[in-house]
């Protein structure tokens, strides 16, 4: 068994609200082409298993991991797909060097959202076809409902809510992957046109296309190919209830769970003082907010008052989302994660320019897998 | 280094059938409980789950993973879904192995389900978007005509006959009869039965081929502390595999499994065995069609190239001749309810391994056996290696 595991290589493509010069091919092959040569290995001859994660529907192709070993390099290697977040997928690699049996490891995830015409209609799809879908609930409806529960259970505000856009969007000006940068004030946020109240289309993230590829090692070989590997410390993920029907709506104890999971193999006992900043899912304005109370940086009810005060600004004690998160920088689908580990690697290696925070050491990454989903992902990053 | 040993220590599945009244989610339930019950576990014993189910397309789901999670027993746990096209049966044990190998979890809950029938009117409407859309899609391929040029092609490399192919499917559907779980069991095909059989797409007759299923299958893994302490018997996972070829399958040589080959070798040589046809003693290889049980005999280095009908046409692969192939019954005999059907093989190694596979037990005590399946564009092969000894 292995027992460290550490990023050593990591490249992308993007991101962009429409690439209509490339294929998710051409996405997927610069962004390898990147990560190999970051990390100075052949994927021919070095790289033992080779993961990506998606979704066929995303994708308008059935079994779509037939399409990932060309331009990955991976052809006749062990490659598999995890239907599931990019945070997932780089779990998986860390289980498939902590068995011993692979020493570098290959993870990638894309998102082409621009191709898809009908992407509410398509995520629609995902709600239980007896008990939901004949409702004809669009997605942003639920996640409407989610945050007038969780408004309601916290006394969080609209505003702060809507302080989290403005902080995002603004981080992403700074943010040369980011598509969607924004000097916005409150105002321009809360008259943003409704969605479903209290939703509002200023407060979801939009999508965008672009790859996202990293290349993992065990510790003897990490140290040996990079100057700075980025460990990674822990990961867990977690599934709520998959039924609508029967989850909590204020919170989010999927998230809950799996920050618990990443804190135990960690050692982290208080993680509101753990981390010298964080990547945290946005998809919606008020989950950043709510996930924040999950994963226990706050207590219930604290992240609207953290970040009216400042506190998750790049020049705050736990700041958020440097990056510009999913609202600065497009949502990429199932690459989200991946998108938001890769940031917290640039920081820790220094390489994040413009957004660059002063010496951080160790960083907490969040994904969740959207509306319907009941899952969510969390990976402890450190230099 | 030394390994953590995975042992499988409880497996349960569901009758497979054409038209299950049960959803996917209770599929999964029945299969997840039958299970756990197998080896007087409660799912609050279970660390982590991993699922394996075939196209989402199958249930015109997106995201089938996360709908099916609370059904598998996921609710408030490490949950993912691996998936690799109809490798993935086999697949989800690997998965699962990966998880408790790597010290993170000390059990594991591997859940395969699959629901072909809710696609109207037929499942195979859902393999015309698994090709490229760009230079195959619109030629409008299906999963028959494709695989009717393979079969065609091992047959004219070879100079076999659709009758030593077509006893591959009397073998199976003949051992089938004995399992209670089987759609297409008859204890009294022939070859002529197949050989008869209407024509789909030539060289492919209907009784070449495997059935539309519903079913499920689940097995529970546990690291080797506990699965001594949960039963006297344990399975040992002893070498897993996995190899993905190219999308661009027409450039292929067909007549021969090479990414079988390769994830047959990562598995042997994790396994430790150098001479698989001593070593190996029951082999449950991918049998949708005849023709791939004998194909991926020869790419498991089972059989040399273009002679594995021989080994049939011997009664080499009958349950009780030197290398029972199938004993099952396959998915021919068995059902075809696609990832569920792989781990159903699986399943069935577990069983004979332990003296519990009743009328369909091999004789001689068996100590280790083989668990393979395939898929996607005739490119990804799958291969579990288990053992009584660890």
């Amino acid at each position: 068994m292995n027992e460290r595991v550490a990023i050593v290589g990591v490249g992308w493509s993007g991101y962009r609200p429409l690439t209509p010069e490339f294929s998710y091919k051409e996405l997927m092959y610069d962004a390898a082409l990147k990560a190999y040569s970051d990390a100075g290995v052949d994927p021919r001859s070095d790289v033992d298993s080779f993961v990506s994660v998606a979704e066929d529907f995303h994708e308008g192709t059935s079994i779509f991991d037939e399409y990932v070993p060309d331009q990955l390099g991976a052809v006749l290697k062990p490659v598999h797909t995890i239907t599931g977040d990019g945070l997932h997928g780089l779990a998986t690699a860390v289980m498939l060097i902590k068995t011993g049996q692979a020493r570098i490891v290959a993870v990638e995830g894309h998102s082409k959202a621009s191709n898809i015409l009908t992407l509410p209609y398509v995520n629609a799809y995902a709600q239980d076809p007896i008990l939901n879908r004949p409702l004809g609930l669009p997605s942003d409806f639920v996640a409407g409902l989610e945050m007038t529960r969780y408004l309601f259970e916290t006394s969080t505000r609209e505003e702060q809510c809507a302080a989290v856009v403005v902080k995002n969007r603004f981080n992403a000006l700074q943010n040369p992957r980011a598509a969607y940068g924004a000097d916005l004030t409150l105002d321009d946020v809360l008259e943003g046109p409704p969605v479903a109240w209290p939703l509002n289309a200023r407060q979801r993230s939009q999508h965008a296309d672009g790859a996202v590829v990293m290349v993992l090692a065990d510790g003897e070989i990490a140290e040996q190919l990079s100057h700075n590997p980025i460990w990674v410390l822990a990961a867990g993920w977690c599934n709520g209830s998959a039924s609508l029907e029967s989850r909590d709506w204020a919170e989010a104890p999927y998230v809950h769970r799996a920050a618990h999971m990443a804190y135990r193999q960690a050692g982290i006992r208080q993680p509101a003082l753990a981390f010298d900043f964080a990547e945290i899912d946005d998809t919606f304005a008020y989950k950043e907010l709510q996930h924040m109370e999950a994963l226990g940086l706050c207590r219930s009810g604290e992240a609207g008052a953290l970040i009216e005060e400042g506190a998750t600004e790049p020049d705050g004690h736990l700041p958020v989302n440097v990056s510009g998160g999913s609202l600065g920088m497009g949502h990429l689908l199932d690459a989200t994660g991946l998108a938001r580990a890769l940031e917290a690697v640039l920081q820790l290696r220094g390489e994040a320019g413009p957004n660059q925070l002063e010496d951080p050491g160790i960083a907490l990454v969040q994904s969740w897998r959207g509306v319907p989903t009941a899952s969510a992902a969390v990976l402890i990053l450190a230099n | 280094m030394a390994r953590r040993k995975v042992a499988v220590v409880g497996a349960g599945m569901t009758k497979f059938m054409r038209r299950a009244q049960e959803t996917g989610k209770e599929l999964s339930w029945q299969a997840a409980r039958m299970a756990l019950e197998s080896c007087e576990m409660t799912i609050d014993d279970i660390e982590a789950v991993c699922m394996g189910t075939a196209p989402d397309s199958f249930d015109g789901l997106h995201m089938k993973g996360e709908y099916l999670s609370d059904g598998a027993g996921a609710w408030g746990k490490p949950y993912m879904r691996s998936f690799v096209g109809g490798g993935t049966g086999v697949f989800a044990p690997i998965q699962g192995w990966y998880h408790v190998a790597s010290g993170l979890f000390d059990t594991c809950l591997v859940v395969c389900e699959e629901k072909m029938s809710s696609f109207y009117p037929h499942a195979q409407a859902a393999f015309l978007t698994i090709f490229d859309h760009t230079t195959e899609r619109a030629l409008k391929p299906n999963l028959l005509w494709i695989f009717a040029l393979e079969m065609n092609r091992y047959m004219q490399t070879y100079g076999i006959s659709k009758e030593d192919i077509a006893r591959v499917a009397v073998k199976n559907k003949r051992n089938a009869a004995d399992h209670p779980c089987a759609l297409l069991g008859d204890p009294h095909i022939t070859v002529e039965d197949v050989l008869n059989s209407e024509v789909l797409a030539w060289p492919v007759n209907r009784l070449d081929v495997s059935p539309v299923s519903d079913g499920a299958v689940a097995i529970v893994l546990a690291a080797e502390h506990v699965a001594k302490r949960v039963t006297d018997k344990p399975v040992w996972i002893q070498g897993v595999g996995w190899n993905l070829d190219t999308a661009y399958w027409a450039n292929r040589d067909l007549a021969y499994p090479r990414y079988v080959e390769y994830a047959a070798r990562m598995a042997y040589e994790m396994a430790g065995i150098r001479e698989p046809r001593k070593e190996i003693h029951i082999v449950e290889p991918y049998d949708p069609f005849d023709y791939k049980e004998l194909h991926h005999l020869e790419g498991l280095l089972l059989a040399d190239r273009g002679q594995a009908p021989q080994l049939v046409a011997d009664g080499v692969t009958e349950r009780d001749g030197d290398m029972p192939v199938c004993p099952s019954g396959g998915l021919l005999g068995v059902g075809n309810p696609i990832a569920a059907a792989g781990l159903m093989k699986v399943a069935e190694i577990f069983w004979q391994l332990r003296g519990e596979a009743g009328a369909r037990q091999v004789p001689g005590q068996p100590k280790r056996g083989l668990a393979q399946a395939w898929g996607d564009l005739m490119q990804v092969g799958t291969v579990v290696i288990l053992g009584t000894n660890p």
